[in-house]
């Protein structure tokens, strides 16, 4: 008895996206129709058998102006495997200050794929607008606590 | 006491930097950027997805690296800068009236001034949704400062109005972060966002989009509660009977972005109501001379690299006024949008100065076409250019480069106005 399964996506290579039609047999692709250009076709290739996706999350600084940064994945990781990314990523604390480009986490799940800080925070000092993380103050902008 | 620029930029966002960078680099002296809040960038620190620079960098950036290649450029060349500065107001002889709490009150005199302020989002007043007023309604650009910047989670379980990029974006954010989007309604019969938005930000979490749908009413007392969705018609009025109440704390609204124009009013520069910025020609410069003005407060963009493009026209064009360089001369003819264009910039171009030139035209259309499509540019009679597209969405605006040469080679003499229109192949 065949396992064939007709499937439709929209391809994100590009703005356009192609609504793409693919007849699958199992594992194997039999069909893909609707795509106007190669990227299309590689994009179901891989959404079929190995959906991955760009992350782009943040993870917490301490002592900084701004109590997060934003960190991003280097490479499109497994979906099944973002959960588990986003869960260790919530037990992440930096010391401020921040670089940009800064390897947060390093080969992550084993997949040759980094965690990277996307931007820069600067160390809090006196002279910042205090930033408690429970109460936005904003009548005491200028004081130190 | 007053103090003397050549260029004042309003704004510090992707437009302003690139404008005041441009303008260093064509030997301007004196150039200020000024922005109201306490960093450079606009509103990229808080865009930390990715999908910046594909065209300036041919990379594929989160908002806040783009920006600081911009920000870093700025700090290390001899731009001066005042943060935390609020701009009050602007006169037509481009005076500068600004207030901060390190330098109070401040008077500037420009030789030339670029408006970079960027854009607004519609709030609910605007909409005029009805029902309750309780806490728990926040536009979505509120939700994402708050989420990727301050650290707050706004609630726990939210609708979205409006699927536009930016509702789509913080779907997902917020269920990354643990909340749940119960739904995602869209008054058009269109997604009003990119289709790879779709994808990677509902569909990958199986959140529910519900097209021709608007929220009806709010309902909580002192937080929401539920809202009441239902479904439109074609006019996009309710249609009685489809209701149906979802619960939930939060509810995003994601309707629509504002050029922020209150400061070009003030000014005397004459505001387009189609596009809610100002008037501009192909230098980027308004009905008042020696003020430009580039980004969102021009025209709502979806990609931050034609801001940045603008950003530079605009200091390229400012730099050569306040160097006494730069004058309009001759005719100018008038850019209209016509069929199936929802609006089209620049508004005027100056066909005896752009002769060696080549102009960015912007346009967006009204309603998705999935088929080719021609965009004409004619007078009352005939076609004067004519370019294709494989098809045209209203998210995706069309930018088209085309040759000040091939624009005027066309027209008669007495041309006064362009029309230009979209249709299908």
């Amino acid at each position: 008895m065949s396992n064939k399964i007709k499937r439709k996506l929209i391809c994100i290579r590009c703005p356009r996206g192609c609504e793409i039609e693919t007849t699958i047999d199992g594992y194997a692709i039999e069909e893909i129709k609707g795509n106007i250009c190669k990227l299309g076709e590689e994009y179901v290739k891989n959404e079929i058998n190995d959906p991955r996706r760009i992350i782009t999350t943040t993870v917490r600084v301490k002592g900084g102006i701004y109590p997060l940064v934003p960190v991003w994945t280097t490479a499109p990781i497994p979906k099944d495997k973002i959960p588990g990314l986003i869960k260790l990523l919530r037990t992440v604390e930096l010391d401020a200050p921040v670089e940009i480009d800064k390897v947060v986490i390093k080969n992550i799940f084993e997949l040759g794929i980094d965690i990277v800080t996307s931007s820069t925070v600067a160390k809090k000092n006196e002279n910042q607008i205090q930033r408690n993380n429970n109460t936005m103050n904003f009548n005491n902008k200028h004081h130190n606590k | 006491m007053i103090r003397y620029y050549d260029l004042i930029v309003i704004g510090g966002g992707p437009a302003g930097l690139a404008a005041a960078i441009e303008a260093k680099k064509n030997g301007l002296e004196k150039v200020l950027v000024i922005e109201r809040d306490r960093n450079l960038g606009g509103i990229l620190p808080q865009c930390i997805h990715n999908g910046f620079g594909s065209v300036i960098f041919k990379k594929d950036y989160p908002g806040p690296y783009y920006v600081k290649k911009f920000i870093d450029e700025v700090y290390s060349s001899d731009i001066e800068i005042l943060l935390d500065t609020m701009v009050f107001d602007i006169t037509s002889s481009k005076k500068v009236y600004a207030s901060s709490c390190d330098h109070g009150y401040q008077e500037l005199q420009a030789k030339a001034i670029v408006l970079a302020m960027g854009c607004r989002e519609r709030t609910r007043s605007q909409i005029r949704l009805p029902g309750a007023r309780p806490s728990g309604i926040f536009t979505a650009g509120t939700v994402q400062r708050l989420v990727n910047i301050e650290g707050y989670m706004p609630g726990k379980k939210f609708v979205v109005l409006g699927s536009g990029d930016i509702g789509m974006i913080m779907a997902r954010r917020l269920t990354l972060e643990g909340a749940k989007v119960e739904r995602v309604v869209e008054v058009m019969p269109f997604l009003t966002g990119l289709r790879r938005n779709y994808v990677q930000c509902l569909e990958d979490f199986n959140i529910r989009l519900d097209l021709h749908h608007t929220v009806k009413r709010v309902i909580g007392k002192n937080r929401v509660e539920a809202v009441e969705v239902a479904k439109v018609d074609e006019s996009l009025n309710v249609l009685q009977g489809t209701e149906e109440l979802i619960e939930c704390d939060t509810l995003l609204l994601s309707v629509g972005l504002i050029p922020e124009n209150e400061l070009s009013k003030r000014a005397g520069v004459d505001l387009d109501t189609i596009t809610g910025g100002p008037f501009i020609d192909e230098s980027l410069e308004t009905n008042i001379e020696g003020i430009f003005a580039c980004g969102n407060v021009v025209n709502i963009h979806d990609l931050v690299d034609y801001v940045t493009q603008a950003g530079y026209l605009a200091g390229k064009n400012a730099a050569l006024f306040a160097q006494g360089k730069k004058s309009r001369r001759g005719r100018k003819i008038r850019l209209l949008n016509g069929e199936n264009v929802h609006n089209v910039v620049p508004h005027f171009v100056y066909p005896d100065v752009i002769k060696n030139d080549s102009i960015m035209l912007q346009l967006r259309v009204n309603k998705p076409f999935e088929n080719k499509i021609r965009i004409q540019l004619t007078d009352s009679k005939n076609v004067i250019l004519e370019y294709s597209e494989k098809y045209a969405r209203p998210a995706e605006m069309i930018v088209i480069k085309l040759q000040g040469n091939d624009l005027i080679k066309n027209i008669t003499s007495s041309c006064d106005k362009i029309l230009v229109r979209v249709m299908e192949e």
